[in-house]
């Protein structure tokens, strides 16, 4: 293991319009380690690797490159002193061929004054050399994009090592791959970590992680947790410096499971999708609430998603009370009585130039179809229903949806799924974004409506919040369920099943 | 007074009011109206007769544009289903019982629907290629811009195909109740189109697709589908267009029906009030906005401005009226006229 500090950052600070994203953070990087960055959302990681690439400046601290102070201003600039990023999104030109790719915006010139022309054979002959480092022997004069994402990958990366690099940041590089896809980006780390390369990598999967880093850097709310060595930071101490408060341990709702016994209303087996998620079993009754409990990338969004029939699975299959179903489309969902609310409210759930009035009726008439309109009476008469139930703070069902706050927005896409009368309703970090008296009441509304029969499918980065309101938990790790709970589970518990054989 | 001054179509009834204005001032002529042989004839008349075939395909492409696409291929659709309507009906002279007639090759009325038909399919195609091919809409829709004006060009041999069947002129040059006949088509497309997107959810799904297609798909609606219909229902306005033109002019020119015309459609969406950016549409703004590129073009004429320059003088105009249309611009102006008084109490 490499002992030479090559990146080293003392005291970086940066403040975005008031709020502290990095505060006071020292950092530093090995020649010949693989370092991992880890820490929640939110935690600074972004804004640490943005200021060390000369993306942001920082507001206080230093940055040295073997032992010379440095102030990258830009991305280019910090290429130019030998750090290279390669971030999650692919971000060359798929229109381009591999050898220009790596090359774009330092092509090898050849003629008068070296001036005019690229050199064609001199370019590729870098590009496969730059390659061959990679182990990869490809075609550099095929367009990029006739080359899976994993091959892409390694193209970014190699046009990060292009320019005599001697730190490469990854950022989330393993997003997109599957796992021997994985296996191979990591035969290829670990041969530059070999000539000594110091790299530093950003994952939310914890196997990954673990596979392959030396050492570990935990940021939490901006602040530096601490840097140790991988052998010193077991799954469970890894966790709790994460999350990083006392974790509760009772919950409150104590253990109501009995009421939802019924045959199941939902029931995958061996449900999933290569790539995306991992086979999983799952079953729902009605009146029951069930969590997800699982960090960010555990494949939370993935399942939702497929259960609700926005990506198709592959393996594995569905039944609602009792028969198979297979959704190709949300409208099959919406018709077996499913609802669901995106992580993403405003890319997702709101249509924002639309009225509240227009954006509560929506799925309903989606399922009515077109000739069965429901009148702008009929609509009001829904939307002032739900504005009332809900609580929903507008002016006016008139009002754009785009107006309201992001908790009333919230609200409006729950009242859009129970104007429909759901059976089943699939829930992603409904409570994320919005204000504490908002969430309480939206936790409240969703307890009610199972009460009254719904079956919901929680899902939270909060744990705290899937402890309290679950008869069960489902826990998830790197795209894959590694158990279930009974809902008056601790915290604890269940980071435990999470890191457990991580 | 106030929901009149905020109301969406208020800037184009005012532009066309001032270029009737105008026109009125250098034609003293302009409202005048005859009645002879039980028809209307007047510069007005005329207006809205010409106005009518773009009226039609821009009704087709608000639909389109409110889903955030657009449609460059509609010229290229009046071409072919001009082309293939003046193909079919032919018209031949034969002598029948002594008399010489014209007779068509097949009944109008299949020409008529095979025209549409195809039409239709251009739109389908078009449709395809957007929501089930997922290709930009401006590339998709070039394609058959392209492709389809040599279709057009290969019907029609290069030549211009005329027609000898009295029954078709009808179309384009027939007067109903002393108005034009392409009048009434265009209005009762535009009154159909305006009941389908009002008293259907039509209107909400397309709105809905134009503004958030991710949300409104998990909201349920058959994004693909409905884009796929809306594309289609462009086609066959274009092919109506088509129709119409070749009606009026009698004949089917492959080489220039239509030209240019997706420009003009676009353009009368833009200047009614529909954003390129999808979502809200008006079709009355945009058939408005017909109107005022047909007034414009029959002012240019009638105030004699010289052949050469009308381009830059119809450029000039339009680059006035989209200005008028932005609230930012008028809101700078506002800033730049009220600040100055204003500044005293401050």
């Amino acid at each position: 293991m490499g002992s030479t500090v090559v990146l080293e950052a003392r005291g970086l600070t940066r403040r975005f319009t008031g709020v502290l994203a990095l505060s006071g953070v020292d950092f530093s990087l090995r020649a010949g380690e693989i370092h991992a960055l880890m820490g929640q959302n939110g935690a600074g990681k972004s804004t640490l690797i943005k200021v060390l690439t000369g993306v942001y400046p920082p507001d206080a601290g230093t940055l040295a490159l073997n032992g010379e102070p440095i102030q990258p201003a830009s991305p280019a600039a910090a290429q130019r002193l030998g750090i290279s990023t390669v971030y999650q999104e692919v971000n060359l030109c798929p229109n381009l061929s591999v050898a220009e790719n790596i090359f774009a915006g330092r092509y090898p010139r050849k003629g008068a004054a070296g001036l005019w022309r690229i050199d064609g054979s001199r370019m590729q002959q870098g590009a496969r050399a730059l390659l061959a480092r990679l182990n990869l022997d490809i075609d550099v004069t095929r367009l990029l994009a006739s080359y899976p994402v994993a091959v892409q990958q390694m193209v970014a990366i190699a046009r990060a090592l292009g320019v005599d690099a001697k730190v490469l940041i990854l950022d989330e590089p393993t997003s997109s791959l599957d796992e021997q896809e994985v296996e191979r980006l990591f035969a290829v780390l670990r041969r530059l970590r070999g000539e000594g390369m110091a790299i530093l990598f950003v994952t939310h999967f914890f196997e990954q992680m673990y596979a392959i880093s030396d050492r570990i850097t935990v940021l939490r709310n901006g602040e530096l947790v601490g840097e140790y060595l991988k052998t010193d930071l077991p799954p469970a101490a890894l966790i709790t410096a994460m999350v990083g408060r006392e974790l509760s341990a009772a919950s409150g709702r104590n253990a109501q499971a009995a009421a939802a016994t019924g045959p199941a209303l939902l029931e995958a087996r061996g449900f999933g999708r290569r790539g995306m998620l991992n086979p999983v079993d799952l079953s729902l009754r009605r009146g029951e609430v069930v969590g997800v409990g699982g960090l960010l990338g555990s494949g939370r969004t993935e399942l939702a998603r497929l259960l609700f029939g926005l990506d198709r699975s592959d393996s594995g299959e569905l039944q609602i009370d009792g028969q198979r179903a297979r959704f190709e489309h949300p409208a099959q969902a919406i018709r077996h009585g499913l609802g669901m609310c995106p992580e993403e409210r405003k890319l997702e759930g709101i249509v924002a130039e639309l009225s509240v009035r227009e954006n509560i009726a929506l799925a309903l008439q989606a399922r009515l179809g077109i000739w069965n309109y429901l009148s702008s009476a009929r609509q009001k008469e829904i939307a002032d229903r739900f504005v009332k139930a809900l609580g929903i703070k507008t002016p006016d069902i008139d009002t754009p949806v785009a107006l309201l706050s992001g908790g009333n927005q919230q609200k409006v896409v729950l009242a859009r799924w129970l104007a429909t009368e759901p059976r089943l309703l699939i829930l992603d970090e409904p409570t994320r974004g919005i204000d504490v008296a908002a969430k309480q009441e939206i936790m409240n509304e969703i307890l009610a409506l199972a009460r009254g029969g719904l079956a919901v499918l929680f899902i939270s980065s909060e744990m705290d919040e899937v402890v309290r309101v679950s008869d069960r938990i489902v826990v998830m790790r790197d795209r894959s369920k590694v158990g279930e709970l009974p809902g008056n589970s601790s915290e604890q518990a269940v980071y435990h099943l999470i890191a457990a054989e991580a | 007074m106030q929901r009149l001054l905020r109301h969406h179509l208020l800037w184009p009834v005012v532009t066309l009011v001032l270029l009737l204005a105008v026109n009125a001032a250098f034609n003293p002529g302009f409202w005048q109206l005859q009645w002879r042989d039980g028809h209307l004839y007047g510069s007005v008349v005329d207006i809205l007769n010409r106005a009518a075939p773009l009226a039609l395909v821009a009704l087709g492409m608000t639909l389109v544009i409110a889903t955030r696409g657009i449609d460059i291929s509609v010229g290229a659709t009046v071409a072919i289903a001009a082309a293939v309507a003046a193909l079919m009906i032919g018209g031949e002279l034969v002598v029948k019982d002594g008399v010489q007639t014209h007779v068509s090759r097949f009944p109008m009325s299949v020409a008529i629907v095979a025209a549409l038909a195809v039409a239709a399919l251009c739109g389908l195609w078009n449709g395809l290629l957007v929501a089930k091919v997922g290709m930009q809409p401006i590339i998709a829709t070039l394609i058959l811009m392209v492709a389809g004006r040599g279709a057009a060009q290969l019907l029609t041999g290069g030549q211009i195909i005329t027609v000898y069947y009295a029954p078709f002129f009808f179309l384009g040059n027939g007067f109903l109740l002393g108005l034009p006949f392409a009048v009434f088509i265009a209005a009762a497309v535009w009154g159909a189109l305006h009941l389908l997107v009002t008293r259907t959810a039509l209107g909400l799904f397309i709105q809905s697709i134009g503004i958030n297609p991710a949300a409104a798909r998990l909201a349920g609606l058959h994004e693909r589908l409905i884009t796929v219909c809306v594309y289609t229902f462009c086609g066959l306005a274009a092919g109506v267009a088509g129709l119409v033109i070749s009606s009026n002019v009698k004949s089917a020119d492959g080489n220039n029906a239509g030209m240019l015309m997706e420009l003009d459609a676009i353009l009368a969406v833009t200047l009614g009030g529909t954003l390129l950016t999808g979502g809200r549409f008006s079709l009355a703004g945009s058939v408005l906005g017909a109107l005022i590129i047909q007034t414009l073009t029959s002012t240019i004429y009638s105030i004699g401005v010289p052949p050469e320059i009308n381009m830059v003088v119809k450029a000039a105009v339009v680059f006035v009226v989209m200005l008028m249309q932005s609230a930012e611009f008028r809101a700078a102006v506002r800033g730049w006229v009220v600040r100055p008084a204003a500044g005293g109490v401050r």
